[in-house]
């Protein structure tokens, strides 16, 4: 059975800090790594549009030295022939050595690893996991911070859809002494049952607000989501809401001197351009960061070492 | 009130008064071609009331549908009139087509050919989540 990433938790603790580890070195040593995936093959299956993650997939790959193949959305694949997805993979798993998928529906990946005969990773599946998300996130706290412990984040905007909250929040609850603040309209708070997986029941404190700016002096790091008009019910609502999560260098003002601000991007408005000027925002980073932990990755499941 | 013993066949003992037609119907029972017999609200000296499900027919059950509808029913298998067996169930870890997840963004929505899995995610709380999406799918019972 290959090994697959269908969820961050499918790693462990002690792997995500080799993955870290491999990405720094990759970082400090590019060229060491440049033959590492010679003639081995990635295929991107992208069943819905994506920017960064498929690019970020295809240069960390081109980056180690392998090819890349695949399709950018569902449309140029036989999916519109009405091929299920276990039998697009099959083919594919043919062809490829290694496959990173995004598709629509949540838990396709789950069932593309029950067929496939070369390593799956999630790319994204609908609003349910973005494990490679994640990864990117914990290579950039840990670069940021030099650990993955004792801090105090603050996640805020829309908590309650964010795919990328849930399983960050998930992924750092395996780690000790981290204080969760969690800044959000009532409407979009955390859903109770991540609160319950992820920090009840490891007796983990939680605090939530509706404030940013009260929290703000607490934070170490800020992790920003936008929120969506379209998820409220209620046009008053979003109105009197949306301006209290826009990021701005006077919102900064009370923020420690260390902060750091990440964002899994693209944002809409949620943080001013102005605040791209301070050396606190790491959002950029973290995009180049997202590159680094896939070719770490992917030669982890390939089981290549240099 | 008399119902006639079995000769071969399964008893499942100790259900949850009330629950007897939803086991008789998901487990099929009406397709079945031998007598079986429900009671309903017999005595219990532990449960108060209980309800009494007896099928005149050897049969595989599928203990895991029985251990999810109800971990606390007890099946007695009889031959040649005598229990030859007590089975205690438990709460399965896996259901394997047993229930079907309801999440309209779920893969086995699209696809429903694909083997809708289950996986045990709270003993305490009798709760499965859907080993695609996660989604949480509370007991019915």
């Amino acid at each position: 059975m290959p090994r697959n990433v269908i969820d961050v938790t499918d790693l462990t603790v002690e792997e995500i800090g080799q993955l870290i580890e491999t990405a720094e070195d990759i970082i400090a040593h590019p060229a060491k790594y440049q033959d590492a995936c010679a003639h081995r093959q990635l295929a991107t299956l992208f069943f819905e549009p994506s920017t960064r993650t498929r690019l970020s997939f295809e240069s960390a790959m081109l980056a180690l030295g392998g090819g890349v193949l695949g399709f950018s959305e569902a449309s140029s694949s036989s999916t519109t022939k009405g091929e299920t997805v276990g039998d697009t993979i099959h083919t594919v798993s043919c062809y490829a050595d290694i496959i990173a998928m995004r598709h629509p529906k949540e838990g396709a990946p789950y069932a593309a690893a029950q067929v496939s005969e070369v390593p799956i990773i999630n790319a994204g599946d609908g609003g349910h996991n973005h494990p490679t998300q994640t990864l990117t996130d914990l290579l950039t706290i840990h670069r940021e911070k030099g650990r993955l412990d004792n801090f105090t984040v603050g996640f805020c905007g829309d908590l309650k859809f964010g795919r990328t909250v849930h399983s960050l929040v998930n992924a750092l609850s395996r780690y000790e002494n981290i204080n969760y603040v969690l800044i959000s309209p009532l409407e979009l708070k955390l859903p109770r049952y991540v609160k319950e997986q992820s920090l009840k029941s490891r007796g983990i404190p939680y605090t939530q607000t509706t404030s940013l700016e009260a929290v703000m002096p607490q934070l170490d790091i800020l992790y920003m989501t936008r929120v969506q008009r379209e998820r409220f019910f209620n046009e008053e609502d979003y109105l009197r809401l949306k301006d209290s999560y826009i990021l701005t260098p006077e919102k900064l003002a009370g923020a420690k001197k260390d902060l750091s601000i990440l964002h899994p991007l693209p944002r809409v408005n949620e943080i001013a351009v102005a605040v791209d000027k301070d050396p606190r925002a790491a959002y950029w980073k973290q995009v180049k960061n997202g590159k680094y932990i896939r070719m770490a990755l992917i030669m982890k499941l390939l089981g290549i070492e240099v | 009130m008399n119902i006639d013993s079995i000769h071969n066949g399964v008893v499942l003992d100790h259900i949850q008064a009330g629950k007897s037609m939803d086991i008789y119907r998901y487990l099929h029972l009406d397709e079945l071609d031998c007598q079986v017999a429900i009671i309903k609200n017999a005595r219990s000296e532990h449960m108060e009331k209980k309800d009494i499900i007896k099928i005149d027919s050897p049969m595989d059950l599928d203990l895991d549908v029985l251990g999810y509808i109800d971990s606390n029913i007890t099946v007695n298998i009889i031959r040649d009139g005598r229990r030859v067996e007590k089975k205690h169930l438990e709460l399965p870890q896996k259901l394997v087509n047993v229930i079907r997840c309801k999440n309209p963004r779920c893969i086995t929505v699209a696809e429903p050919q694909l083997d809708a899995v289950f996986l045990l995610s709270n003993p305490k709380r009798h709760t499965y989540r859907c080993a695609y999406c996660e989604t949480e799918e509370s007991k019915k019972f």
